[in-house]
């Protein structure tokens, strides 16, 4: 089993979510985040005075797939989720050791 | 002894009239005294809105403290001192307590409303002048010097100012200076007192390094919208009546305010590239203030000219903290300070009596000079008298108790070190912070973990 990663822009969640149930993704966890990469902050001007926003707002999703599906997914997000201007976000793949659907006791693959 | 007799049955003589009062106008000014009271808890918004997140409770606490301190303070004393029967500096104590209310006031023999309701309504300005100080000195300002601070200052500062100006007895009034609503009596007196307490008690920490951006800018729309409709009971409630000079002083209010929202905007536009919503919010405030002394004095035209200098000007005039290096923390003497003296200086350019024949036509209607010269003494005897009376409070109160909060208060916030409390409860885990299982006792250790 496989966790994906991402971080997007927020305003693409929606294309991710249909590109990934068009994918079989059967389950997905979102987060607000807030961060920096090559894009780094702006500024915002309250009465005159000036304030460097460092951290840009995303978000970041999760997602649990099979070992074989892992490839697709991460091409799945990538593509709905590409604008093509800075700040479009990563995605990664890390391994996972073990899974239990909480409800039913179900493990690792059946959990999935 | 014989003049003493003469004053006693002056006195006697000087009964209200109750069956000549006109109902219109009381009700009217029964109704601005209520719009003008919501002002405040407007102000306490339009402040609460820009300071960081932990301290928006202490400064709704402040600006709700005040209504209370000064709605006290002036039925006990303050009323009395600013139109009671004085020498000009002072009105002394005939009416304190709001004792002999079935006089005419002293100059007001023409009134068409009971004692009692001007009374009302004039308590509704004593307090949102010292509620106007609070944006200056936000976030440091320990409650426990503030308390006191508010008592002494409505009794000694804002009482005799009132008595120049308002009272028909008060040297200023007597003189010419014309002030139609609080232009000097109410903006500059905070704006300057204010400037004297952010200088005594401080920048905030780290300031202007760290960033202290507003926490709830809608907040601060709601508030400005709340002043500028409580705004036309402050203004077109001066006229004292439902007249047609309360329509002109209305007309004038709103006027200036939009002219005033969009000559900040504008000065933003070309100075950062984007107009603000807080932009707005403060151009509509500056726009207000400056209209303040002059509602009731100038035309429909020269109300724009009003407007446009104080958003304009004022949108500049907030630089000057950064420039000077003085944490007036939500810029109220680069608002009220500023647009209370440039509303009070254009009285004497653009007063008409056309508009009020009471008043007396300014430089740009062929009164010359003299009108201005008496406006900017006015705002000179003000702000000199206030700030040497500020200072000399602030220093009484200090020798008996802080009057900043410690650095460990700061850092956590006022809400929190002043008032136990959060304004907000954020998040599905928020109830995390407050566990059940934890004994009430031990409340300091808890805090401790949890912060």
């Amino acid at each position: 089993m496989k966790l994906v990663t991402a971080v997007i822009k927020p305003f693409k969640l929606d294309d991710v979510r249909a590109a990934l149930e068009t994918a079989g993704v059967a389950g997905l966890t979102v987060t607000e985040v807030q961060g920096y990469g090559r894009q780094k902050g702006h500024t915002e001007v309250y009465r005159g005075a000036e304030y460097t926003v460092d951290l840009v707002p995303k978000l970041k999703i999760e997602a649990l797939v099979d070992d074989l599906d892992a490839d697709d997914v991460v091409t799945a997000i990538a593509k709905s989720a590409r604008t093509g201007s800075i700040g479009d976000g990563k995605v990664w793949v890390t391994g996972v050791d073990a899974l239990l659907r909480i409800r039913t006791g179900e493990r690792d693959h059946d959990a999935l | 002894m014989i003049s003493t007799s003469v004053a006693a049955s002056t006195v006697a003589a000087s009964h209200f009239d109750f069956t000549k009062l006109n109902t219109g106008d009381t009700s009217w000014v029964l109704a601005s005294s209520a719009l003008v009271l919501l002002m405040t808890p407007g102000l306490a918004f339009f402040y609460a809105g820009m300071v960081r997140r932990k301290n928006v409770l202490g400064m709704l606490m402040q600006n709700y403290a005040t209504i209370a301190i000064v709605s006290l303070v002036w039925v006990l004393v303050s009323f009395s001192l600013a139109f009671g029967a004085g020498d000009g500096f002072v009105g002394w104590f005939h009416f304190a307590g709001l004792q002999h209310m079935n006089e005419i006031l002293p100059g007001y023999d023409t009134s068409t409303i009971p004692p009692i309701v001007f009374a009302i309504f004039q308590m509704m300005f004593a307090i949102i002048t010292p509620a106007l100080i609070t944006g200056s000195t936000a976030d440091r300002w320990r409650f426990a010097s503030f308390v006191p601070f508010i008592v002494i200052w409505s009794i000694f500062v804002y009482g005799p100012i009132a008595h120049w100006v308002f009272a028909p007895g008060g040297w200023l009034f007597k003189w010419g200076a014309l002030d139609f609503a609080g232009g000097t009596v109410v903006h500059i007196n905070a704006g300057t007192a204010g400037l004297v307490i952010a200088l005594m008690l401080g920048k905030r920490r780290g300031w202007p390094k760290e960033q202290m951006r507003p926490h709830n800018v809608p907040f601060v729309l709601l508030g400005a919208a709340l002043l500028w409709f409580g705004w036309f009971g402050f203004n077109a409630g001066s006229a004292l009546g439902a007249n047609n000079l309360a329509g002109y002083a209305f007309v004038n209010t709103n006027t200036a305010t939009a002219a005033a929202l969009l000559g900040w905007i504008a000065v933003e536009k070309f100075r950062y590239g984007k107009p603000t919503t807080l932009g707005a919010a403060s151009g509509a405030v500056a726009g207000l203030v400056a209209i303040t002394p002059a509602a009731g004095f100038v035309s429909p035209m020269g109300s724009i000219l009003i407007g446009v200098l104080a958003g304009g000007g004022c949108a500049f005039a907030i630089s000057l903290k950064s420039k000077f290096g003085f944490d007036d923390s939500l810029d109220v003497v680069g608002v009220h300070l500023v647009g209370g003296i440039i509303g009070s200086l254009c009285v004497g350019l653009l007063s008409t009596v056309d508009t009020n024949a009471a008043g007396t036509d300014g430089l740009f209607y062929g009164g010359g000079f003299t009108l201005l010269g008496k406006q900017a003494v006015a705002v000179v005897c003000v702000i000199g008298y206030c700030a040497v009376m500020t200072f000399i409070i602030m220093k009484v109160i200090g020798l008996f108790t802080n009057n900043r909060v410690t650095e460990e208060d700061e850092i956590t916030g006022l809400d929190l070190a002043l008032h136990g409390e959060s304004a907000y409860e954020f998040g599905a885990a928020g109830g995390l912070a407050h566990r059940e299982d934890v004994p009430a006792e031990a409340g300091p250790a808890n805090s401790e973990v949890t912060v």
